[in-house]
């Protein structure tokens, strides 16, 4: 379709974005390349030394390092169970013949315009709080002994929260995904006498896959990176039983002002957030054919 | 004032010689049609007379101009889309006026010209109606609208009809072979349906795989196709093709008679067959017949009363035989 | 499903329905409603009645110059979102009406820098912009929120700007019409649901960065993000206050969340999902 004249002039157009993201992916990546090669210490800026795989080693042997990669695998898990999960249950409610349709909708989906801060506190304070939260007013009316969240399920708290704002997330495709679903091949089904469970295991589900997918790789993009929920209520403790690899990194090179050592494992999570990118472009990638 | 030259105009997409070399003349006036299968090439053809694309190859020449390196608009040339690409945010009025505006013309004369357009074409009570709340023939008539009021050397269609139920087909048909009459201006026209080439055309240029099969009036190519190709796409129902002993004695490889220029009988005659599906319209009859130089159709009146089973014996009009040889050219 | 829903069905589903959307929602609920209790009132057990107070929005805007974060919010936003938008529409026009071998490519790239885990450039970022003179400042937390969603705009408006028909603009060029003109009389009035659809999801995305926003600010530049974070540390209790900071800082955008439902199904799941 396009003429001579008009393939330049699209390369000239798209040339500012490509080189924007460019710039913004080489420089500050090569910088982290380097630096984790290096012992370099805000604290001490002037003694810096080449430390070839120091850094790396240091984070191999640091205790915390296994501990936060154990808790960010089961963040993501976790999320994800209760997300994959709930959505299809709720969209599978929401499919249903009801009155104020519109309205349950928006009620559902509003946790995740909720920005990660204010989610935090509201969970910390209001709900999750021993004292004066409402799961503490619930035990007490019970007769129970309030329980302590943060204390003494730190990484399940953190959950918990992080799973209520993405849960609308996965409702939504999942439900815009089975309102997809052909009627006509729901009809064909009865007619060849399945019932609900029968069409559900045989018709939806298959159906759902590939927006379940969807659901998983997009979530645990960004659920590697969760940062504020940790940050506004454990700051990652106690100890370090709510640390995800986000937030050590955070720790070793903002508040331990170890360039070195916050540099290295950033790469190594670059290499873990790469795995989870091959599948997504996969299935991504299949779908720009269309 | 309006005639067209294509010398030797070839088209390259990667890999794939889309049009090998094309020669064609197109004289002021006419009414040609590109007509062929899906792929042929003709689609291709039109746009790169209107500019759409670049050729690979060779030249073209409007009015003896060499328009090859030049861009659409400057070609003096209006085109009709298949999906009338109207702009659905523009009322009917915005929407045929947009190439006058385009030009810089006074709005004072557009809006005689829009309104004279749309008189011609029934429109003047849609103006200022948008696309979208119109009917596909409206919005047909708006694109052609659209096309009018630049006052082009030709029209250029893409397959105009082709999203019209059929009852909107016929009367479209007719309203654009009027409208060339009135107009007089060249018209290029692209279809692969074969009836609206023949019903329209002065001149129809059949193309099979980037090639031009043969140029020549619509009786031309009925009457007198060059080749195999010709002879099986011009007509409905097909030709019928029989090869073997008949075609040896008739000195061809292959020999062709119409449907309707086969005699069919109860008595007597120089094939035998027997009906196997007899197709009732009320005024035709289309039998298929299989008869032992193979499977035949013949078309007939109406009113003999053949049913399926019956058996029949078939004799050609030798006047109107056609006879081929081994490489598929007319003898 | 069934053909026969009878109206018993719908309203057991109903409830079931409004039920599950309400446990969901409560959190939000009671923090607003608590913003309009007293401190006293806010801890004194559960309530679902408060006094409907406003002393808690004012108190939050004279003692904490609420105003600030939240200026700072709206400027960020829709910079970052009209920033992006400027580099983003040429591109994704070249790539939807140009289209070549590489464009998915470069496609696909693009949404691939999206993926790289924002602790990785922490701190090269945070060198640089100490050194440049950008920790703290508006115009620097604007370039990271462009840059981070770039990728985002110029997808979407890829996919609004194909499903534009090519002939359309095929018409506008043999009527005359020049690429600019193309673009100004025929392309941008198409494209202005898409684009409008764009604002909307970026600018919601832009509002709730809570990484950068929090690591790149400290006083001046900080958004309601960084602010609220501010007040993890249980100093004071003073929760009608933070439940009536909250309310603001989440309202505008839940309210644009609700209008915009659909964009997100396109804009998070990349168009895998339709």
């Amino acid at each position: 379709m396009a003429t001579q004249n008009t393939k330049t002039l699209a390369r000239l157009m798209m040339a500012p974005s490509v080189i924007a993201l460019l710039v913004w992916m080489v420089i500050p990546l090569s910088m982290t390349l380097y630096y984790s090669f290096q012992n370099y210490n805000l604290l001490t800026p002037q003694n810096v030394s080449f430390g070839g795989f120091f850094n790396y080693q240091y984070f191999y042997t640091d205790p915390a390092f296994f501990t936060a990669i154990w808790n960010t695998l089961i963040l993501v898990v976790g999320v994800l169970a209760i997300t994959v999960i709930g959505g299809i249950a709720i969209g599978l409610l929401l499919d249903q013949p009801i009155f104020g349709q519109g309205i349950v909708r928006i009620l559902v989906i509003s946790p995740f315009f909720v920005m990660p801060p204010v989610a935090a506190l509201i969970w910390k304070n209001m709900i999750m709080h021993p004292s004066y939260g409402v799961l503490a007013d619930i035990a007490k009316f019970f007769g129970l002994q309030p329980v302590d969240w943060f204390a003494q399920y730190p990484l399940f708290s953190v959950i918990v929260i992080v799973a209520w704002q993405w849960l609308p997330f996965a409702t939504l495709i999942l439900l815009t995904a089975l309102q997809s679903l052909d009627g006509e091949q729901k009809e064909a089904a009865e007619m060849d006498g399945a019932n609900f469970v029968n069409r559900f295991i045989y018709l939806t589900l298959p159906h759902l896959s590939r927006a379940i997918t969807v659901v998983i790789l997009i979530q645990t993009i960004f659920l590697l990176g969760i940062y504020a929920e940790i940050l506004v209520t454990t700051n990652g403790g106690p100890g370090y039983a709510s640390t995800n690899l986000t937030f050590l990194i955070y720790r070793t090179a903002r508040l331990g002002y170890d360039v070195g050592g916050g540099a290295a494992g950033g790469i190594i999570a670059v290499v873990l957030a790469n795995i989870v990118a091959i599948f997504l472009m996969r299935a991504v990638g299949k779908n720009l054919d269309k | 004032m309006g005639s067209i030259t294509l010398k030797k105009v070839s088209k390259v997409f990667g890999e794939a010689k889309v049009i090998p070399s094309i020669d064609l003349e197109i004289h002021d006036g006419e009414f040609v049609v590109f007509v062929g299968p899906s792929g042929c090439g003709k689609s291709t053809l039109l746009r790169l007379i209107a500019g759409l694309e670049d050729v690979s190859g060779g030249q073209i020449l409007i009015d003896g101009k060499d328009v090859t390196e030049n861009a659409p608009a400057q070609r003096g040339l209006a085109m009709v889309f298949q999906s009338y690409a109207l702009y659905p945010h523009m009322s009917v009025r915005k929407n045929i006026a947009f190439p006058l505006k385009m030009a810089k013309m006074e709005q004072s004369k557009i809006d005689k010209k829009v309104e004279d357009a749309a008189k011609v074409l029934n429109l003047t009570d849609y103006l200022e109606r948008r696309p979208g709340q119109l009917s596909g023939g409206q919005r047909q008539r708006v694109a052609i609208g659209r096309a009018i009021v630049r006052e082009p050397s030709a029209f250029l269609f893409d397959e105009p009809l082709s999203n019209l139920d059929a009852a909107l087909r016929g009367t479209m048909r007719l309203e654009i072979s009027e409208l060339h009459q009135q107009l007089k201006t060249t018209m290029v026209y692209v279809t692969h349906d074969q009836v609206e080439a023949m019903t329209m055309a002065d001149k129809i240029v059949v193309l099979n795989r980037g090639n031009i099969e043969q140029v020549g009036s619509p009786l031309e190519l009925y009457n007198t196709p060059r080749n195999l190709f010709v002879a099986g796409f011009i007509g409905s129902p097909r030709m019928n093709l029989i090869e073997g002993a008949y075609a040896q004695s008739k000195g061809a490889k292959t020999t062709g008679i119409r449907p309707e220029h086969l005699g069919i009988s109860r008595d007597s005659g120089l094939w035998t067959g027997t009906i196997t599906v007899a197709e009732h319209l009320g005024s035709d009859t289309f039998l298929h017949i299989n008869s032992e130089v193979g499977t035949v159709n013949v078309r007939t009146n109406g009113e003999l009363g053949y049913h399926h089973g019956d058996k029949v014996f078939l004799t050609p009009d030798e006047n109107k035989l056609h006879r081929f040889d081994d490489k598929g050219l007319r003898l | 499903m069934a053909r026969k829903t009878t109206t018993q069905t719908k309203i057991v589903w109903t409830v079931i329905a409004w039920v599950v959307a309400l446990v969901i929602f409560f959190p939000i609920l009671y923090a607003v409603i608590t913003s309009f209790k007293t401190e006293p009132e806010a801890i004194d057990g559960f309530s679902l009645i408060p006094s409907g107070t406003f002393e808690n929005y004012i108190t939050v805007q004279t003692q904490r110059d609420y105003f600030k974060p939240f200026m700072n919010s709206v400027v960020l936003s829709i910079g970052s979102t009209i920033l992006a938008l400027i580099f983003a529409i040429p591109a994704a026009w070249a790539m939807a009406f140009a289209p070549t071998r590489r464009t998915k490519d470069i496609l696909m790239w693009m949404l691939s820098t999206k993926m790289m885990p924002a602790v990785a450039v922490l701190l090269p970022i945070y060198i640089l912009f100490r050194n440049f003179g950008l920790l703290d400042t508006r115009i620097g937390l604007t370039i990271m929120l462009t840059l981070i969603n770039l990728p985002i705009v110029v997808w979407m408006l890829y996919t609004y700007f194909r499903e534009i028909p090519g002939e359309i603009l095929e018409a506008a060029r043999m009527d005359g019409a020049s690429l600019w003109k193309e673009i100004v009389y025929v392309l941008t009035p198409m494209a202005v649901p898409g684009i409008a659809s764009t604002l909307l999801l970026n600018i919601i995305l832009a509002w709730n960065e809570a990484f950068w926003t929090i690591q790149l600010s400290t006083t001046n530049a900080a958004p309601l993000t960084a602010f609220i974070a501010s007040f993890s540390s249980p100093q004071g209790l003073f929760w009608a206050k933070l439940s009536a900071a909250s309310t603001m800082a989440i309202a505008p955008i839940l309210i644009l969340g609700w209008f915009s439902q659909k964009q997100l199904v396109r804009g998070l799941t990349f168009g895998a999902v339709k």
